[in-house]
């Protein structure tokens, strides 16, 4: 059966010691397949009473992807919006079905712009399934017939049917396989800045996260993995925490974590903090972030490099350049830091096993579910729940759940929760790659760029993740923003001549792609280098990037829209100065233009951003505005703060007063523009997060002659130069 | 058997006195509105009133409260979501992933009570909540309805 579209409707079904809340699980509702009204077809149910049901196969984790794809849907299918809902089917069911619903992985900002077609033309075929079933019922051509707000009508007779009377009948049609889109300048539902789908119960303390999940007969399991990068367990002494209050089991997770499982999480958390544990700290015993960024140093003027951007002859034009201009940045280690820590809920027997988990890939989930399981994929099942947050730590290794699979086949038939505390999710990260990055820039008399050299130096997120994606020393994702060409992410500078390359190297904390990934340090590396060249050489820096972007007119006209909002070549008010920079990522062209004051004592106050934003297609504007005010959240919370540092092979940071994140009274007012040009379809999630960083440590130069080109500012002195 | 004054019923269970009070309102009382996201009162998920005041449940011991005390969890701040600050949250769509939008709410409230015109300073001094998706922009402009609408 699908999942539970009631999920979040709840009531106490029991009561007792400890109340078993009764939310509408998935997996455990009553409802069956059978006593559910039968879809139009994979991507619509429509209801009796005319409710509009449209399966979302992507993960909501508060990017409004939910929201969006249902509005595409709806548009073709032209029904009510009003009584739309969603529904999510399992990664079983995707399996089940041949991948009907494609791809569940959300990441990249992939959400919308990987899936639009495809759940566009489920909602055209069913609008055409819909009008047939009414026109056969009817006995006349279907030519004759129109569809609107979930009303069939037959425009000679003037007769009428919803949409919900003939939906059976529908169902029964073969789905048509030539199915037209509308043009997007017809749209009514998608493109409008409706509200989200997915708000109600966000509101009330109704929605159901993981970490709230309960399931009758449940435990509660906490962990700790070996706070060592490749250390392993060497002994515990579960006998010392037996008698402690509610504590079930002790149980070794893996060669490198011990769990403690009892009835509440607090008792399992409480025991886990007593139980005497002896760690075999392995190779990385003595690994640090001093020691590893001397080797990033060394590879930056390493011989073997692997090649990702280049043309003309950068090296020969830097040697015969009149001026040169060179520096050097770095970009540390970050830590997702969901506001819910990891945490999955399974139950194991020797035929079935089900996990129940927030992940930001369903289908991965259940790959993992099933090898840790020691069970085929088709006796599994995974549920999606609500996330607390995803930013990229729920979507590629779902070592959380492998955890929970492991804890639970030692109980089998009992459901068992595992949640991390906070200090086990900063020291268990899939972290931001550490990277740095050595510019040269060959200037001719007139100050003109002639050559740029950029040297990367650092970890490659694939060769932690998915090795077998890196050929021959190359992970094309370190290029993010500084490809040649491409709808992805290329670069949106003309360069005489131009070399960008990189040499691998990896540490010993594990890296994962961390919302905006790659892009992050590629656009705080270009965009404040060329602000130094610019500087350098006495030219306005967006008239010196102007200059070199004839060939790149989409990236060139968000740059334009960025500084013509924010009144660029106007005075700011007293005191303020700004910067700004432009990138491309994830399909989309961004600009950001910043005005920030510093204090004569080095305080930093960013007062207002300017930001646009040319997805091609908008499918709902206030979506859009949300994620590019989320990004700059995110963005300068890394900047001001971000940095997850090793010391005697663990990460220091270990809960939010050690790894502060931005608040409140640091949150600059954010102003969007959207220009979108149309004919094609980039993410929204991520891309404006690379600009944050730039804009911003561009406008402290602006306003202190400070250049910073080590992150995070935190660190750093901002005292007039 | 503890006692606690919750959402204005008194409600029994067991627990030991150390129990912080965030776990007693998720695992014995079943209320799992108020959420867990640090554990040492730094990011605000947790946050509930007590007598009207706005506290972090995790860092609160079972043994620092009584039966006197008026607990207020986000399930009870309002019987159906009509709260001026959740109405306001509703019309301006503030949360993404919404995990940590019940202990933003429950700030948001008590400030309105405490200052029923906050102005930024008064947002600034209150809201320490961390949001990791980045509401913040939306937040204050949820207060600043919620408050034009109570006055």
């Amino acid at each position: 059966m699908l999942q539970d579209i009631e999920l979040s409707r709840r009531g106490f079904l029991g009561a007792g010691a400890g109340l078993v809340v009764g939310f509408h699980v998935p997996g455990l509702a009553q409802a069956q397949a059978g006593s559910q009204p039968p879809e139009v077809n994979a991507w619509v149910r429509v209801l009796p009473d005319d409710r509009v049901i449209i399966r979302i196969a992507r993960s909501e984790m508060g990017q409004g992807t939910l929201t969006g794809l249902a509005q595409l849907v709806a548009e073709e299918l032209d029904c009510d919006w009003a009584k739309v809902g969603t529904e999510q089917p399992t990664p079983g069911q995707n399996l089940a079905r041949n991948r009907i619903w494609g791809n569940f992985s959300t990441g990249g900002s992939r959400g919308i712009r990987e899936s639009q077609d495809y759940v566009r033309k489920g909602g055209a075929a069913a609008r055409l399934m819909l009008v047939q079933a009414a026109a056969i019922e009817w006995k006349v051509p279907v030519a004759e017939c129109r569809a609107a707000r979930s009303v069939v009508t037959h425009v000679p007779s003037g007769r009428r049917v919803s949409y919900g009377q003939v939906a059976e009948a529908a169902g029964k049609l073969p789905v048509p396989t030539e199915v037209p889109l509308k043009d997007p300048k017809d749209w009514t539902i998608a493109g409008k800045p409706l509200l989200r789908l997915d708000t109600k119960d966000k509101l009330t303390g109704a929605q159901v996260y993981g970490m709230d999940l309960m399931l009758p007969g449940m435990l509660n399991a906490a962990i700790r993995d070996c706070p060592v990068f490749g250390g392993k367990v060497k002994s515990f002494d579960a006998a010392a925490i037996a008698k402690r209050p509610g504590v079930k089991k002790v149980v070794q997770v893996g060669d490198s974590a011990v769990a403690v499982v009892a009835d509440t999480w607090w008792h399992a958390k409480t025991a886990l903090d007593a139980l005497p544990i002896v760690w075999d700290e392995g190779p990385n015993a003595n690994a640090s972030s001093e020691a590893f960024a001397a080797v990033l140093k060394a590879a930056l003027d390493a011989p073997e490099a692997v090649v990702g951007n280049s043309h003309g002859d950068a090296r020969a034009a830097l040697s015969v350049a009149p001026r040169k201009l060179q520096a050097v940045y770095a970009y540390p280690h970050q830590n997702h830091a969901t506001m819910e820590t990891m945490n999955a809920t399974a139950r194991w027997t020797p035929t079935r096993c089900e996990v129940w988990t927030p992940t930001q890939n369903g289908e991965a989930a259940l790959a993992a579910t099933a090898e840790a399981a020691g069970l085929p994929a088709a006796m599994c099942e995974v549920y999606k729940i609500n996330l607390g947050g995803g930013f990229g730590r729920r979507g590629a290794v779902h070592d959380w759940v492998r955890q929970a699979v492991a804890i639970a086949k030692e109980l089998p038939g009992t459901p068992v929760k595992l949640i991390w505390s906070r200090e086990e999710d900063m020291l268990h990260g899939r972290y931001h790659p550490v990277t740095m990055c050595k510019l040269q820039a060959g200037l001719d008399a007139q100050g003109n760029l002639t050559a740029l050299h950029m040297r990367i130096a650092g970890q490659s997120i694939l060769a932690g993740v998915f090795p077998q994606n890196v050929q021959n020393g190359r992970d094309p994702v370190v290029f993010q923003g500084l490809n040649p060409s491409g709808p992805e992410a290329s670069i949106g500078y003309a360069v005489p001549n131009l070399l960008i390359d990189h040499a691998m190297r990896n540490p010993s904390v594990p890296p994962g792609f961390w919302r905006g990934v790659n892009l992050n340090q590629n656009a705080i590396y270009l965009e404040c280098f060329l602000d130094e060249v610019a500087h350098a050489t006495g030219q306005d820096p967006l008239a010196f990037r102007l200059k070199l972007m004839a060939n790149h007119p989409k990236h060139r006209a968000v740059l334009e829209a960025a500084a013509k909002a924010a009144g660029w070549g106007t005075p700011a008010p007293a005191g303020v100065f700004r910067g700004i920079a432009q990138t491309m990522g994830f399909g989309s062209y961004v600009a950001a233009v910043a005005e920030v004051s510093v204090s004569p004592a080095g305080e930093l106050k960013i007062h207002r951003i300017v930001a646009a934003t040319d997805p091609g297609h908008v499918v709902n504007p206030q979506q859009v505005a949300m994620q590019v005010e989320g990004s700059f959240v995110y963005g300068l919370s890394a900047a001001l703060y971000g940095e997850c540092t090793l010391k005697n092979g663990r990460i220091e940071q270990s809960n939010f007063d050690t790894y502060p994140v931005m608040r409140m009274p640091q949150m600059p007012k954010v102003e969007t523009v959207i220009v979108p040009s149309g004919g094609f379809w980039g993410g929204v999630g991520e891309p404006t997060i690379a600009v944050a960083a730039p804009a911003v440590l561009n406008a402290i130069f602006a306003a202190t002659g400070v250049r910073i080109r080590e992150l995070p500012l935190k660190n750093q002195s901002l005292k007039k130069a | 058997m503890a006692t606690l004054n919750v959402n204005g019923k008194p409600m029994a269970f067991e627990a030991e006195p150390d129990t912080p009070l965030l776990w007693v309102l998720r695992e014995q009382l079943g209320l799992t509105g108020t959420k867990y996201g640090c554990g040492i009162a730094q990011c605000g998920s947790c946050t509930v009133h007590i007598d009207g005041a706005p506290v972090r449940a995790c860092a609160l011991p079972l043994s620092a409260l009584n039966a006197q005390q008026k607990i207020v969890t986000i399930e009870g701040l309002s019987p159906d979501g009509s709260h001026p600050v959740q109405k306001a949250w509703a019309a301006l769509d503030v949360p993404q992933c919404g995990f940590c939008q019940s202990g933003m709410i429950m700030a948001a409230a008590a400030l309105l009570a405490a200052k029923p015109q906050p102005t930024d300073a008064d947002i600034d001094a209150a809201m320490s909540n961390i949001c990791r998706c980045g509401t913040y922009h939306r937040v204050r402009a949820g207060i600043k309805q919620a408050a034009a609408a109570q006055s």
